[in-house]
């Protein structure tokens, strides 16, 4: 049996780093921000010779983009793509995902709590997931800045999805305590590495198959889904990580800094 | 009925032959054959059954046009906006079926006091005709000309004045020929009320002009020879064939009651779309076959029947696609594709529990006793995902959540996917195990 918790202060400490880089990056350089948000105009056109180009603009009067397709029109390009967005769209839009975002972790985090009779569990997987969503944002500012990855309307969708899988794993390994606690007497540092020990193979099998699936995804389906598979497989790496590593050490910390102030 | 595993077996393959009799392509080649599979025509008495088992693609894989508009309630008082935006939603719809294109969808969404209509328009060909004709306003009122009087300041003079026949009070408006010039113009003909108004108005202008104002411009302005009665009017002004099928059809609609503006347009190109599918198809294929190959090298046999109950899902999950129908997006199948990496989760959790459990008893119990104690970890992990699934789908289409076609879409792919995958990865190996570990345990 590996006594997985002897270093949960090294998995806390590679999580610190990881998101110092990402909150680094975001500090510097921000995020490359999708017409989705901003407002504006992407146009693809195919051309004869047989290339695919996109026109990005800010926003602009319908006149002048439809003298822009025209041009492009009569240079022999065909439209594959036009998108064009209002400025207004955007603040609401953020609005909105902040609002499911919250709905969604506290939901989560209740019914984790109720599952698990402790809150302690619940915040414990709520961390985590916070954790993944900064994995994902700062990875994405970096992204954005060296190879262009847009935040756009998919990228909020990919964050709510590895909220949920993050939580999925979290839920597999507390449930192992879950089951440990009524059969054994030991406190939760003990019962949380045999869990560890017994679900480890599981976790990553599991996150193989869905890596599998995203690595296809991105090599292959095409650029319009590349950086959601992207987004995704970041979330999916990160929660694979964060449930053991971050939500097991988080509880394990919690748990023993309790016991110290209650017996004194 | 149905007590014993093969005879659930039996059933589950009932099940899969019809998931797969309905997900197969309707025209396919196999072998250097073509087939064709015929859809649903069954008459049962009197009633007819017919259903088409075809793919619903969304805009991004079909080719179309994603339109929203925002209407101007500035000008309209609180207690009727709602009557004003669902009255626009109806004349666009009215517009939109006059295009000619299957299932387009016209939709309302209200969000911090701005009311907005979402257009969708499968397959279109020319969408900024599209823009301009849902755009227009189209309020045609008749004016008439009254004197004003010559008084100390200013010489007689004439000014137009609005009456209150208006577009409403028509029945039809139809695209004619002047019988004179060979123009194109337009035959109105007025509901009974806009007759009798028609007829009074012209009885009291005769050898006069009668100005038609169409959006706050005037298309033509006819001198009146004699009072007309029986609700029929011509307007012949300077039309092209399109301008007069284009104007016939926003009067037969009907005029919007507020102007709209449009502020969002995504317009997707069917090659791009069909690009998509041809390469999502490829990627999925791929996955699958990658992920069947890593169960059988990790769980040996156990790894070949979790494979097999995959296929089920695969063939589960495509033919409810077709059934419900779900329209399928780019983001729907990005949601099938997790899902299939989470429908094998199940069998990886149930197949690492049977590791550690049959050290300690036989094959079979120890197989029931890992599906058993995984299911409470199966159960509790799957409800989290469904909470989000439900919150990205936004069943009732609270306007505080986001609303848009491809993140519902994904939550829908995602659901399905969940609980289908609870079916295949639970009920199906389940059985499929227990009808052949008895063998094993036998062998050994």
């Amino acid at each position: 049996m590996i006594n997985w918790m002897k270093y949960r202060f090294v998995y806390l400490l590679i999580s610190v780093i990881v998101i110092g880089s990402g909150v680094f990056s975001i500090a510097k350089w921000g995020f490359k921000i999708g017409i989705d948000f901003t407002g504006g105009i992407v146009m693809e056109y195919k051309f004869p010779d047989g290339n695919t180009k996109v026109f990005n603009y800010s926003p602009m009067e319908k006149e002048k983009s439809d003298k822009i397709r025209q041009n492009l029109k009569e240079s022999g390009g065909v439209e594959i793509r036009f998108e064009n967005i209002g400025p207004s769209i955007g603040p609401e839009l953020i609005k909105k995902t902040v609002i499911a975002l919250c709905i969604s972790a506290s939901l989560i985090l209740f019914w984790i709590a109720y599952q698990f009779k402790s809150f302690k569990f619940g915040i414990s997987a709520t961390l985590a997931t916070l954790h993944d969503s900064l994995v994902l944002l700062g990875s994405f500012s970096l992204l954005g800045h060296f190879f262009g990855a847009e935040i756009d309307f998919l990228f909020v969708t990919a964050m709510l999805t590895i909220l949920s899988f993050s939580v999925h794993d979290t839920i597999v390994v507390y449930d192992r305590i879950r089951e440990s606690q009524n059969k054994f007497i030991g406190n939760i540092y003990e019962l949380a590495n045999k869990a560890l020990n017994e679900t480890m193979v599981r976790s990553l099998n599991n996150s193989f198959t869905i890596i599998f699936m995203l690595a296809a995804l991105i090599l292959m389906g095409g650029e319009t889904v590349k950086w959601f598979s992207v987004a995704l497989l970041i979330g999916t790496i990160s929660g694979t990580y964060s449930s053991p590593f971050v939500a097991v050490s988080i509880l394990v910390t919690w748990d023993n800094l309790q016991k110290k102030f209650k017996k004194p | 009925m149905f007590r014993t595993p093969i005879k659930k077996l039996i059933l589950i393959s009932i099940l899969a032959l019809g998931c797969l009799y309905i997900s197969i392509p309707s025209k396919f080649s196999l072998i250097g054959k073509e087939f064709n599979r015929p859809n649903l025509d069954i008459k049962i008495a009197n009633t007819t059954i017919k259903r088409n088992f075809d793919m619903r693609f969304g805009l991004d894989l079909a080719g179309g046009s994603h339109l929203v508009f925002e209407a101007d309630t500035s000008k309209i008082a609180a207690d009727k906006k709602k009557t004003a935006i669902e009255g626009v939603r109806d004349v666009i719809e009215r517009r939109v079926n006059l295009f000619g294109i299957s299932e387009p969808t016209v939709q309302t969404s209200t969000f911090e006091g701005k009311d907005r209509i979402v257009v969708e328009l499968p397959g279109i060909k020319d969408t900024n005709e599209a823009i301009t004709l849902i755009g227009k306003t189209a309020q045609l009122i008749f004016f008439e000309i009254k004197d004003i009087p010559a008084t100390k300041t200013s010489s007689a003079s004439a000014i137009p004045v609005a009456t209150t026949l208006t577009g409403a009070d028509l029945q039809s408006a139809q695209v004619v020929f002047d019988s004179q010039n060979g123009k194109p113009a337009i035959a109105l003909k007025f509901t009974k009320q806009g007759g009798d108004k028609f007829a009074e108005i012209t009885g009291k202008n005769i050898g006069r002009v009668l100005p038609i104002v169409l959006d706050g411009q005037m298309i033509s302005a006819p001198r009146v020879q004699a009072k007309i009665v029986g609700g029929d009017a011509q307007i012949t002004g300077n039309f092209t064939i399109e301008e007069a099928k284009a104007l016939s059809v926003q009067l037969n609609a009907g005029a919007l009651p507020i102007p709209i503006n449009l502020v969002e347009e995504r317009t997707v190109g069917a090659t791009l779309g069909a690009e998509s599918i041809q390469k999502s198809i490829i990627a999925g294929v791929v996955g699958i076959v990658i992920v069947c190959i890593f169960m059988v090298v990790s769980y040996g046999f156990l790894g070949l029947v979790a494979d097999f109950g995959l296929i089920i899902f695969g063939l589960i999950t495509l033919a409810l696609y077709k059934l419900i129908p779900v329209t399928l997006t780019l983001p729907g199948i990005a949601g099938f594709m997790l899902s299939i990496g989470m429908a094998v989760d199940s069998n990886i959790l149930i197949f690492e529990r049977f590791k550690e459990e049959k050290l300690k008893r036989n094959y079979s119990d120890a197989l029931e006793i890992s599906f058993g104690r995984a299911w409470d970890s199966i159960r509790d992990a799957n409800f989290a995902t469904i909470i989000t699934a439900l919150i990205l789908i936004n069943p009732l289409g609270w306007t505080f959540l986001p609303m848009s076609g491809p993140v519902r879409g994904f939550g829908i792919t995602l659901l399905l996917g969940i609980f289908i995958s609870l079916f295949t990865g639970i009920f199906v190996s389940r059985n499929l195990l227990r009808v052949f570990v008895k063998d094993g345990k036998n062998k050994k």
